[in-house]
Parts: structure tokens; C-alpha cells; sequence
């Protein structure tokens, strides 16, 4: 794609413009402008963080299922695998793959989210 | 039909408080994905009341059409109340007359609802130890009412919550693997039938007034009730999602399983076994990750507009990585 300016910096913009005028909105309309916000940086990330994140989803699905494909092939197969029984959380492999995914997504979506399992804040 | 609430506010506190009397102040609270809340205030001839009106924007669904109506939800209330239970008064179920469609009054009860803040506001800070064990006090007086016959409270056990959010989940197109694995697990680990009692149906923190010197202040947001398992009350305020970024702390981001069964049992419930809990916080997981698809899907096929609601289907991944560390832990 293009630089100068590239599509996260496109969103990055329109973000802080929203940031900018939020104090001036009543109650409602900040809180939807801060998901908006939000929604921009969903998107920057995924901008930014999703070709590596899908990468390893594909090497870890393809590794799980024993073949390369596209990622909604694959996803497709894994679902349907889980769903006939012959998944499940004994699968070698299968969830440290789903952790990969699990992590990565989440560190696009909401990067701030504690999954269970995260110790407590330090000192 | 969309209802200016603020236009009709007059009328209602006319009929509220007699002739003379006025809207002192109104506005629309922040939150609240399928249901409108309003703050307002009433000066009359007795002096000021501090009200909230909670009102059904959107006449319908794929999230509201599984919760009761407001009357009911209101006579909820005023039952759960009459037992014992920590409920906000009513002062008022709205009909035709009031020109605000479905919708309740009920008098303002002062504290925080917002789970962040309880979880990590310095305020909260000397009653914060107690709160697990208050909520699983809260939860006696609402298990023990009767659920009233002329509601039809529908009933749905483990095996139903998960055929039913399994139902939702395949009608909405989505191919998530956590998802399926999560289902499959349940599955097979659905704990021995319960006596079924009535629930509260959406207990967490962020549906739960908190005082910062008393705690437990009100119990709100009962459009989810029903009748079922004793536990899912206790599960879903430990699901990750309510704990506020907080997950060291499993009920609510402010407490401990120990606290929450202890309080329950100290206020005279039958005793319930943290695996039963367990099982519950991990549907609690699964059923909000269904629930956020469901939000999406709203939004998609143009249900509504909101731009909250797309943004919630991209917390399906928050509840994948809470379950698949819990489908790693087991139960």
C-alpha cells in the first residue's frame, strides 16, 4: 500500500480529531465518540499487527491439520473438526494454537483486556 | 416509533408529584447497550426526588427478546424486595398515559455502578474486601423468592443455556474454534441437576450499586432473569469479562471464590461447590462471547445503528482468551 501518508495514519487522524471535540459532547455522545476511538484503533492495529498475527495462525492451523491453506479454509476445517468430536483439548498441539490465536487477537481488539490467568498489577 | 423522553419527563412528574411540579434535571446516562437509562429529578410541592427512569429504546432484539418485559421486571423487584433482597424502590411502572412506552421509575440510590471503579477507585478501597462476600449474601433473599407464577419466568439449566447459545452461535455464520472447543467441553462436564430457583440473571459487577462506605447498594438490571441454577448467579459474576482488568481477583475484580460461597452459605443458602461455579463462570465466558456475536449481528442486518455495537463483536476475542486458559486449567 501507499505511504504519505499510510491507512493507519489516515485513522490515527480522524481519531484525534474525535479526541479533540469529545469534551464538548453531552454524556451519550462522548461515550459513543470514545468508542469510535476505539473502533479507529481497532483498526490501526489490525493495519499494523494483523499480516504477522495471521501468519501464525496459518503456520499453527496448518500444523494442527497436517496441510497448508487459506486461513478460512483452515478455519473452517479446525471448527469443523471440533464440532464432530475428533478435536479436542487432549489434541496435541491444538491448544497452544488456539492460545496463539486467542493472544493475538485480543492484542489487536482490545490490546489494555487482562486475560484470566494474568497476575496481579505490580507494586 | 422513536419517544422523545425528554419531552414526555414533564407530564410524568406531574403525574408523579402532583400539578406544579417540574423537571429539575434529566439526562441520559452513559452505557447500557440494549436499554436507555435516564437520571432525572422532580421538584414539587413535597420537595425534590432523585429518579431514574429506565426505558426500552429499541423495540426489539436478538439480546431483549431473551429478557422480560419491564413490568415484569419491575414486579421482580418489588418481589425480590418484599424477601429481603438490596433492590432500588419502585415508585413507578409506566403505562399508555405516560406516553414513554415500555418503561419503570425508580427512586435513585446514591454509588457507583461502573466496574472499573469499584475494581481500582481509591474510594472503594476499605469496603472492597467485603464485597464478595456481601454479593454472595445479596444472592440468598433473590434465590429464596418464589419466583410469582403470573410472570412465566422461563426456566433453562446448563444443558439449555448451552443448546441455546450453541443455537445462536451456528445461526450467526461465525466459525470461531475457541468457541466450538468450549461447547464441546461443557458438554461433557454439565454438573448433576439443581433444584431450580429463581436468578437474577445478569449478576456482575457493573449491574450492582456499590456504596463506598456500605457496599452492596442496590441490585440492578433484572431484564435477564429466570429460573434455573443457583450457581449461574455466582459463575457469571466471576467470568473474566466483569472483572475489570482485574483477573487475579475472580469475583467481580474485587474478590475471592472463598468470600463470595462463604457469604452465600453465613446468609443461610444451601451450600454450592466451587466447581459448580466454575462451570458456570466458564459458560459465563462462552454465552457473553455468543452475546457479543449477537450484538454484531444487530448491527449488521440493520437492527440498529449504534456504532457501540459493531465494536462489541470484537470482544468475542476477550472471552477466546479467557477460555481457552480455563479449557488449559480445566474446570
Amino acid at each position: 500500500m501507499i505511504t504519505h501518508p499510510k491507512t493507519e495514519e489516515l485513522a490515527k487522524a480522524v481519531a484525534g480529531w474525535i479526541d479533540e471535540i469529545r469534551p464538548g459532547l453531552d454524556p451519550r455522545n462522548a461515550f459513543l465518540a470514545r468508542v469510535a476511538v476505539n473502533i479507529l484503533g481497532v483498526i490501526q492495529r489490525e493495519l499494523t499487527q494483523g499480516p504477522a498475527a495471521e501468519a501464525r495462525a496459518l503456520d499453527g492451523m496448518a500444523g494442527v491439520l497436517g496441510h497448508p491453506g487459506e486461513f478460512a479454509a483452515l478455519n473452517a476445517e479446525l471448527c469443523e473438526r471440533i464440532r464432530a468430536g475428533e478435536f479436542t483439548v487432549e489434541t496435541p498441539g491444538l491448544l497452544a494454537v488456539l492460545t496463539t490465536m486467542a493472544k493475538d487477537q485480543v492484542a489487536i481488539d482490545q490490546p489494555n483486556y487482562k486475560p484470566e490467568g494474568t497476575p496481579p498489577p505490580g507494586p | 416509533m422513536t419517544i422523545d423522553v425528554r419531552e414526555q419527563l414533564p407530564k410524568l412528574a406531574r403525574r408523579l408529584a402532583g400539578e406544579g411540579a417540574s423537571v429539575a434535571a434529566a439526562q441520559r446516562l452513559s452505557g447500557g447497550a440494549s436499554m436507555e437509562m435516564w437520571s432525572f429529578s422532580i421538584e414539587g410541592p413535597n420537595g425534590r426526588e432523585d429518579l431514574i427512569l429506565r426505558h426500552r429504546a429499541a423495540p426489539f432484539d436478538p439480546e431483549t427478546a431473551r429478557s422480560v418485559t419491564l413490568a415484569t421486571e419491575a414486579a421482580l423487584i418489588v418481589a425480590c424486595g418484599k424477601n429481603g433482597a438490596i433492590v432500588p424502590p419502585v415508585r413507578h411502572v409506566c403505562d399508555d398515559a405516560d406516553g414513554l412506552g415500555e418503561a419503570y421509575v425508580m427512586v435513585a440510590v446514591p454509588g457507583e455502578t461502573l466496574g472499573r471503579k469499584i475494581v481500582s477507585d481509591a474510594r472503594f478501597d476499605a469496603v472492597r474486601g467485603d464485597l464478595a462476600r456481601q454479593c454472595g449474601a445479596a444472592l440468598v433473599p433473590i434465590h429464596a423468592t418464589p419466583p410469582p407464577p403470573e410472570l412465566n419466568l422461563r426456566f433453562s439449566d446448563a444443558e439449555g443455556e448451552l443448546n441455546r447459545y450453541w443455537e445462536s452461535y451456528v445461526a450467526s455464520g461465525a466459525q470461531r474454534p475457541i468457541l466450538e472447543l468450549a461447547f464441546q467441553y461443557l458438554r461433557q462436564r454439565i454438573p448433576p441437576p439443581a433444584p431450580p430457583i429463581l436468578l437474577h440473571g445478569d449478576f456482575r459487577n457493573g449491574n450492582i450499586m456499590f456504596h463506598p462506605d456500605q457496599g452492596v447498594a442496590a441490585v440492578l438490571d433484572w431484564e435477564l432473569a429466570h429460573v434455573g441454577d443457583p450457581a449461574e448467579d455466582m459463575g457469571w459474576i466471576c467470568t473474566n469479562s466483569w472483572r475489570f482488568g482485574r483477573p487475579d481477583r475472580p469475583v467481580g475484580g474485587f474478590g475471592d471464590y472463598a468470600d463470595l460461597l462463604a457469604g452465600y452459605e453465613a446468609a443461610g443458602g444451601k451450600p454450592i461447590e466451587l466447581s459448580r461455579v466454575r462451570f458456570w463462570q466458564m459458560l459465563g465466558s462462552l454465552r457473553w462471547g455468543v452475546m457479543c456475536l449477537g450484538m454484531y449481528l444487530s448491527w449488521s442486518s440493520g437492527l440498529t445503528n449504534s456504532v457501540e455495537r459493531p465494536m462489541i463483536g470484537r470482544r468475542v476475542s476477550e472471552t477466546e482468551a479467557d477460555l481457552v486458559l480455563l479449557l488449559e486449567e480445566g474446570l
